[in-house]
């Protein structure tokens, strides 16, 4: 097949939009922290807990949605411990945040053996389905691609809106973007960083947990170890990408995302079978410190990440 | 609240927090042990008793120490100079890479010529995987957390590739795995009869000259000064980015020396599976240690005896392994937390 065949069939962009899904979730989630200055290590593990609790939660019989909102809540636990020792004790962010990512991935892989102590092969649950949305699906190309996915990637992109809205156009969004570039000015204003900045980090780790539960609730309808992947850290990447703006992390997801379905189809070209198939999978981490070199003059980061806030300390 | 420094902590201020952390830490296990249904003192007892309980024990937790002192060391190296290098793992397989890739016959020399060769070629090749993220923190100023983490993935993808390419033993049963190590390029036993390979002695080793390059030398002096306030450092005229890059040479050195050791010393041959992720490991055994070179040691020590003793628990009582994870994420967090309360106090606004 062509490369140009591939660059215009609808299967491709929609795995492409099927794929950035997760990242954009996550991606969202890693934004807020940072805008409001606190750096979240702990996404891999969230990730890996959130997809567990959503599937284990539909597995024991609960809804679909009410399994994402327990994936959300399971994460929003974690960032709640996360931001707790990062926000008043200033801990260090680095530290904590690969602290969090082990005590979420190792609880949820102790949960799992607890939960499901003799099954070889983990069961499966009825996932979201493809939702066809009516006449917008029949536009060519695009329809397939946008409108003829899960409901979560519709949730995904409505989030996308959703927070930038918050983060432009509200008080709430100026605080917290203000508590990640000049802490102390938001003080002055009478308002508390360390409430804003535990806030972003909670509903943050929450998102974060959403885009874990995507893989097994969406994109797989199973529960396996070392699903996530790594996926977490080119979230990071990702934010660095998107300079620290929601739209511009969406686009950097789907572009992300797109080469990743490319590499899939090249694979299976003549070409891709003379290639070690290792090459291929290698693509997405090399992509991801790629355009970390790109953005690395361009991006501007919050002046206050990773810089603990002491009340009384100038 | 508000954190105040205290002037002068008094002995119990310095001494409950640690032990507070250690004991909330032992109280999770338990209650996680109930969870699984068992008995929580048996399983402490359990994963005491596999650790330590006995000779054939002890000797097994000091191999298992063995590449987390070297890691560790690695991460407490770079964490001092406040060099963010979470990619001990990648640098590890270096190690072990070269280790196979001279020590199966290229270099048909005699042992006391070949180790050393193969112990400097592993730590020049772990060298090297850190020296590129370095290279792009100081030349593009790009977070050296991302790069290090991604090329974990990178790195093990990589010699996967080889492992099903060139470096495959054909003699393998079609497994990815590399050709057996020469006799000459095995470690041998630290004494006749013990389970214990020499890469233990040139991790104690390598804790002590680390030590001495902190303490007694003015690289020492400037890894310290830059990991305490770069831009102070600079004004007082240190290279801060030569002392990072140095700093990134050394930390990637140590790392790989934990893959030559796990490949010379007890597996004779490289698998994907070499690493349980011991480069990941190491930042606990640092942390725990407070940065400390001679510490990791101890620290080691303890991490790995609760790896050893949890495996033998889970075997005897069937609780998850991962419990030992578990333990190791709480007491690092909880420990950090109470290394800070000896010196500050919560005051209430």
């Amino acid at each position: 097949m062509d490369m140009l065949d591939i660059l215009l069939s609808a299967s491709f962009w929609a795995a492409a939009i099927r794929i950035a899904s997760p990242l954009i979730f996550a991606t969202l989630g890693e934004l807020i922290c940072e805008r409001a200055g606190v750096l979240n290590l702990g996404i891999e593990g969230i990730m890996v807990a959130g997809a567990f609790a959503g599937w284990m939660a539909v597995y024991s019989g609960t809804g679909l949605w009410t399994g994402v909102m327990v994936a959300m809540v399971v994460g929003m636990a974690f960032g709640l411990i996360h931001s707790v020792l990062t926000v008043p004790f200033g801990l260090s962010q680095h530290v904590v945040g690969l602290g969090v990512t082990l005590l979420a991935t190792s609880s949820t892989y102790y949960a799992y053996r607890l939960a499901l102590p003799e099954v070889t092969s983990p069961p499966k649950i009825t996932a979201f389905q493809p939702f066809e949305i009516p006449i917008l699906s029949d536009i060519p190309l695009i329809g397939p691609a946008l409108f003829a996915q899960t409901p979560m990637t519709y949730l995904a992109f409505v989030l996308v809106g959703l927070v930038s809205i918050v983060l432009y156009r509200t008080p709430l969004g100026l605080a917290l973007r203000a508590a990640g570039e000049n802490p102390s000015a938001v003080e002055a204003q009478g308002l508390s960083v360390t409430g804003i900045r535990m806030g972003a980090v909670i509903v943050g780790s929450g998102f974060m947990a959403m885009g874990g539960a995507f893989l097994t609730m969406s994109a797989f309808d199973s529960f396996f170890f070392e699903m996530v992947n790594g996926r977490g850290w080119i979230c990071i990447a990702l934010v660095v990408f998107g300079a620290w703006k929601p739209g511009k992390a969406l686009l950097g997801a789907v572009l992300f995302a797109a080469f990743d379905a490319l590499q899939i189809r090249v694979q299976q070209t003549p070409l891709g079978a003379d290639i070690p198939y290792q090459i291929f999978l290698m693509t997405p981490y090399v992509l991801s410190i790629l355009a970390l070199i790109v953005m690395s003059r361009r991006a501007e980061v919050p002046g206050a990440l990773m810089v603990p806030f002491n009340k009384g300390e100038r | 609240m508000r954190l105040e420094p205290i002037a002068n902590p008094s002995l119990a201020r310095t001494t409950l927090p640690p032990l507070i952390a250690i004991m909330t830490t032992v109280v999770v296990a338990s209650l996680l042990a109930m969870l699984a249904g068992a008995n929580p003192f048996s399983v402490l007892g359990l994963i005491l008793k596999g650790a330590f309980g006995s000779k054939f024990a002890a000797l097994e937790t000091l191999n298992r120490a063995t590449p987390l002192i070297f890691t560790g060391l690695s991460v407490a190296v770079a964490f001092r100079a406040r060099l963010w290098n979470i990619g001990a793992e990648a640098q590890l397989y270096a190690g072990a890479l070269i280790t196979v890739v001279l020590g199966t016959g290229a270099l048909p020399w005699g042992a006391g010529a070949l180790l050393p060769t193969l112990a400097l070629g592993a730590m020049l090749a772990g060298a090297l995987v850190l020296l590129v993220p370095a290279l792009l923190k100081v030349r593009f100023g790009v977070d050296e957390v991302v790069t290090t983490l991604l090329f974990n993935f990178i790195f093990l993808l990589f010699i996967s590739m080889l492992l099903e390419g060139p470096l495959k033993d054909p003699m393998g049963m079609g497994w990815p795995k590399s050709e057996r190590l020469i006799a000459e390029a095995r470690l041998p036993r630290m004494a006749e009869g013990l389970r214990l390979h020499w890469g233990f002695g040139l991790a104690i080793i390598s804790a002590a000259l680390v030590w001495v390059i902190q303490r007694r030398t003015t690289l020492g002096y400037e890894m310290r000064a830059v990991g305490l306030n770069r831009d102070a450092a600079r004004f007082v005229g240190i290279p801060v980015n030569g002392v990072l890059i140095k700093t990134a040479l050394l930390s990637g050195g140590l790392a790989a020396l934990a893959g030559f050791s796990e490949v010379a010393g007890v597996k004779g041959s490289l698998t994907l599976d070499l690493s349980p992720g011991f480069g990941y490991t190491g930042i606990i055994v640092a942390m725990l240690a407070l940065l400390n070179p001679l510490a990791v040691v101890a620290a080691a020590l303890f991490v790995a005896g609760i790896f050893v003793g949890a495996d033998s628990m889970s075997r005897a009582v069937g609780v998850p392994t991962y419990l030992a994870d578990i333990m190791l994420a709480t007491a690092l967090l909880l420990m950090v937390l109470a290394i800070l309360l000896t010196r500050f106090r919560v005051v209430r606004e």
